[in-house]
């Protein structure tokens, strides 16, 4: 299968602390590939340096082929690595349509329009609301996002992901903070969505990571000490020892 | 309670039917303080767009408010006394014809704020504040050792500038084209807000990782806004120059970046029209509370302090509720 992300040998290291040691790991084509690990394992450090917001200090990261390891996150956002924040990161004063529009104008690269407006574009409401409709969201389109419930900001990240229709989604931590409801149905969205692009998730609930996951990576104080699917994650007794042991 | 769009409506149409009463019954001296509230309100739109929409608190406005009306007092006094601006490499005449000033007022003003917004924009929060203080100062004293247009002193300008068709020395002439230009920026902000820029500007106040994400550069957008904003507010200066037939480098003081600031408070921050309702507050108080006290600006910081308190959308915020939807 088509390897679409890839970092390779990313190491970065805060003071005696090495956040990321020589992290290897790669996300084909029609998978979610799941990273978890203990708080303070260096989730979001990897996170960071996938997404461009944080530099390596060593190694590199691929898109499709391309090395993408010195662009910063809105150049890798226009290659197509869409990700989802863990803390949401949505215009609160603004409505649900305008958050997805903004990312429709993105996708489109024509923020320099200044007399025309964004809702009479039917290009970029057609994106827009396409995507509302694949969250389940259109019928919230014109609230107001500070008024949402966390699980709909949690869907409405994932519409904004989606209009610009990524080569790969990154995703921190999308089930944070939901409930067991809320969660189940995020699962059941994000299952669809892998044919769409790959998912590298970052994820902290187990049920959603053996529901959802093609393969998992175990990352432990900044190391990878595994990577498989669900049934051999599960079977790992080093992974039981470091991590799940620790849960169950 | 009325909705935005009535309230302003209704502020519209007292800025047309105050000075026509007032011309009517001959009172040519609340035509002048209808005139300087449009101006102020037209030097506070152009900084509502960076502070209101872009989140961008500028302390040093004022910078681009002098620089208007420095081009106004520069070029009017060159034409007045004959002399020309310059004559190598080529020659350079002044003028009273006010759209030419208006033009040079807003090219002058706005490659002004692309430089000081460039380096500006390296900070944000309070060092934001505090450069672009810094940049206004710099202006200001700038003028006052400018022995060749005045110094401290400033320009006197004899007869105001000349408008193709108007006479601009008729109050109610004046005011009607100081308040064409008011509407004609409010409409095309009005405009812009709803536009594909207005909408990436307002979320690059928010949540800038957000823009960032979507594959847009959030400092680009705000440059480009400050940009815009030093401009509408160097239009203001110059019109402010003609209104007063004076410019001196009070008009880059930190005191009138400030009170740019406190128009836009008052009124309602990031709403269309809270520059027009905070600067037509401002002149009324300052006449009339002004005429009973000089410690006036006492009552209006009171005034400012429970606005920040308890009316976090201006007196806009006050009177109406908040339209939903895009």
């Amino acid at each position: 299968m088509t390897v679409v992300l890839e970092a390779r040998g990313i190491t970065k290291r805060f003071g005696a602390v090495v956040a990321s040691d020589a992290i290897s790991l790669d996300l084909r084509a029609g998978e979610i590939h799941a990273v978890i690990g203990p708080n303070g394992a260096g989730k979001s450090t990897l996170i960071a340096q996938i997404s461009g917001s944080l530099a390596p200090d060593a190694g590199s990261v691929q898109l499709l082929g391309e090395d993408i390891t010195a662009l910063p996150p809105r150049l890798r956002a226009k290659k197509g690595l869409a990700r989802t924040f863990q803390i949401s990161a949505l215009a609160m004063e603004d409505t649900v349509l305008q958050n997805v529009l903004l990312g429709a104008v993105g996708a489109a690269g024509s923020p320099w329009r200044f007399w025309r407006s964004v809702g009479a574009d039917r290009d970029l409401r057609g994106k827009a609301e396409a995507a509302l409709e694949r969250v389940g969201l259109l019928s919230e389109a014109h609230r107001v996002v500070a008024t949402l419930s966390h699980g709909q900001r949690r869907q409405l990240e994932v519409a904004v992901a989606l209009t610009l229709a990524p080569k790969a989604f990154l995703m921190d931590e999308p089930m944070a903070g939901l409930g067991t409801e809320g969660s189940q149905r995020l699962t059941a969205m994000l299952d669809g969505l892998r044919r769409e692009a790959p998912i590298l998730l970052v994820e902290h609930d187990m049920d959603a990571v053996f529901a959802l996951a093609d393969r998992i990576s175990v990352l432990v104080y900044g190391r990878i000490i595994a990577t498989g699917s669900v049934e051999e994650i599960r079977a790992n007794a080093e992974v039981r020892a470091a991590y799940l042991g620790e849960e169950a | 309670m009325i909705t935005e769009r009535h309230l302003n409506l209704l502020i519209l149409a007292g800025l047309i039917l105050v000075p026509l009463w007032a011309w009517a019954a001959d009172e040519p001296f609340t035509i002048t303080l209808a005139t300087r509230a449009v101006i102020f309100a037209l030097a506070a739109a152009g900084l509502n767009i960076a502070l209101g929409i872009g989140g961008l608190v500028s302390l040093g406005h004022a910078a681009f408010f002098g620089i208007g009306g420095y081009a106004m007092g520069i070029l009017a006094h060159h034409a007045q006394s004959y002399t020309a601006l310059s004559t190598w490499p080529f020659l350079i005449e002044g003028t009273k014809s006010m759209p030419v000033i208006w033009l040079v007022a807003i090219v002058t003003s706005a490659l002004a704020a692309l430089v000081i917004g460039l380096l500006s924009l390296r900070t944000a929060g309070v060092y934001f504040i505090m450069i672009t203080l810094a940049f206004g100062q710099m202006f200001y004293f700038f003028t006052i050792s400018w022995a060749a247009y005045g110094g401290e002193d400033g320009l006197s300008i004899y007869i105001r500038n000349d408008f193709p068709g108007l006479n601009t020395l008729d109050p109610i002439q004046f005011y009607g084209l100081c308040l064409a230009i008011l509407c004609a920026v409010l409409f095309a902000t009005a405009r812009l807000m709803r536009a594909p820029f207005g909408l990436a500007l307002n979320a690059a106040r928010q949540t800038p990782a957000r823009v960032e994400t979507v594959g847009l550069d959030p400092t680009r957008l705000k440059l480009a806004a400050f940009v815009i904003s030093g401009a509408i507010t160097g239009l203001a200066g110059a019109l402010f120059a003609d209104l007063n037939r004076f410019v001196s480098p009070t008009m880059f003081s930190w005191q009138m970046s400030g009170e740019l600031i406190v128009f836009i408070i008052i009124g309602g921050t990031g709403r269309l029209f809270g520059p027009v309702v905070g600067a037509a507050t401002f002149v009324m108080l300052e006449h009339w509370l002004g005429g009973l006290s000089e410690y006036w600006l006492i009552y209006l910081g009171g005034m400012l302090l429970a606005i920040v308190l308890f009316g976090r959308g201006g007196l806009i915020g006050l009177l109406t509720r908040r339209e939903g939807g895009a």
